[in-house]
């Protein structure tokens, strides 16, 4: 009789990675539970819980009601203040939870750095997130903004870190995206834009700032130059808004439209083979665009500060 | 004719819209790829920098192709 070996970790997780499309699809079914009803009910013309655009619109917009689809759903408080609707949507609860992570990761780490002191290289998550922030600290902010970059560090690496744990928490089930709505987005997006601006005006003063507003014309060419200029100067926060909405908006529509492909065409067939091995693949490049999304923002956050604020160029162009 | 009303038109625009953005990003992307492993195959010893410029490159490329994106999901809402 052979005599088996013990099971070791390495064993487990190779299991574990062969089954994961299993427990997707069975995610993925569960997450798409609504859908059945429109299945079976379209074909009879009438429509409970609508149409399958309806359900996608309903995952991925803003509202009032926490659905945890087979279970139930409990409705979150709306508070009217003056006519501002400030009421607490899911949206905002998400970013609420992405804070108190952080906060409790972040927490966690830095007492550990006082703890431990100078002496030893810190382990598990403190060595995890120090492996971040010196990638944050050299790669994008150092190489980007130059000197002077240790004023900014403290945004960018809040905003990556902001961006990337609410962009993971759209992709577990029930979860919803906060980045995937406009108006987080473009929030970010003015912070950017207002300490673009402020590092600018630091860096040359209020007669340089407006200066580079003519970009070194004549004068009479000034009177076409200076709202390019200033348009030039919203685009760049516009362009980064958009896209962090875009990515995570455009991700969940495919994600859901290939689920619910199974639902329309009431067929197992393009269920195996179509629906469930695309809806992983589509999953697996929608962590990867999470990640990617939240480095490109805070690279191209840096980028502009450090263009704003960038001192030598200026002083050799004026001495030819 | 008589399904060409405005709606019509409006689905349709979105459509090809949401075709050419993707069509753009596709050989805008395809492109970037292709120099990098150019680059990659002449100095084996620059891969890492060339492979993370591509991912820039990449990323910011597919944002323009999701504003087309957007503007044809805004004219199928309306």
């Amino acid at each position: 009789m052979k005599r088996f070996r013990a099971l070791r970790t390495r064993d487990i997780v190779r299991i574990a990675v062969l089954i994961m499309p299993l427990l997707f699809g069975v995610g993925a079914l569960a997450y798409a539970a609504p859908a059945q009803e429109p299945g079976a009910a379209a074909a009879h013309g009438e429509e409970e819980h609508g149409s399958a655009g309806d359900v996608i619109m309903h995952h991925l917009l803003d509202s009032n009601v926490m659905a945890f689809e087979p279970f139930g759903e409990f409705e979150l408080p709306k508070i009217v203040v003056g006519g501002f609707d400030i009421s607490i949507t899911r949206h905002v609860l998400f970013m609420w939870i992405a804070a108190v992570i952080l906060l409790l990761v972040f927490g966690y780490v830095g007492s550990k750095y006082k703890s431990i002191g100078n002496r030893q290289a810190p382990g598990g998550l403190a060595n995890a997130m120090e492996a971040l922030v010196e990638f944050i600290r050299l790669d994008v902010a150092k190489s980007n903004i130059g000197e002077g970059y240790e004023k900014h560090m403290p945004y960018l690496l809040t905003v990556f870190v902001f961006i990337l744990v609410l962009n993971l928490l759209g992709l577990v089930p029930y979860g919803a995206t906060a980045t995937g709505n406009i108006n987080v987005t473009l929030t970010l997006s003015v912070f950017t834009f207002l300490i673009t601006q402020v590092s600018a005006i630091k860096a040359h003063g209020i007669k340089g700032y407006l200066a580079h507003l003519t970009a070194g014309t004549h004068w009479a060419l000034w009177i076409i130059m200076i709202p390019i200029e200033v348009i030039g100067l919203f685009t760049k926060p516009f362009a980064l808004t958009i896209r962090l909405f875009a990515n995570m908006t455009a991700g969940h529509i495919v994600i859901l439209s290939l689920i619910f492909i199974s639902f329309i065409m009431k067929s197992y067939l393009v269920a195996i083979f179509l629906s469930v091995p695309f809806s992983i693949f589509i999953y697996l490049l929608e962590i990867f665009i999470a990640f990617l999304q939240a480095f490109i923002f805070t690279m191209l956050s840096a980028l502009f500060i450090g263009l704003a604020s960038s001192h030598e160029s200026h002083e050799a162009e004026a001495a030819h | 004719m008589e399904g060409l009303g405005n709606e019509g038109l409006g689905y349709l625009g979105a459509g090809i819209a949401a075709g050419l953005a993707a069509l753009g990003a596709g050989l805008g992307i395809g492109q970037i790829a292709g120099s990098a492993a150019e680059g990659t195959a002449r100095n084996p010893e620059a891969t890492a920098d060339i492979r993370t410029t591509m991912i820039i490159a990449a990323a910011l490329i597919e944002g323009v192709a999701l504003f087309g994106e957007v503007i044809a999901v805004l004219l199928v809402l309306k």
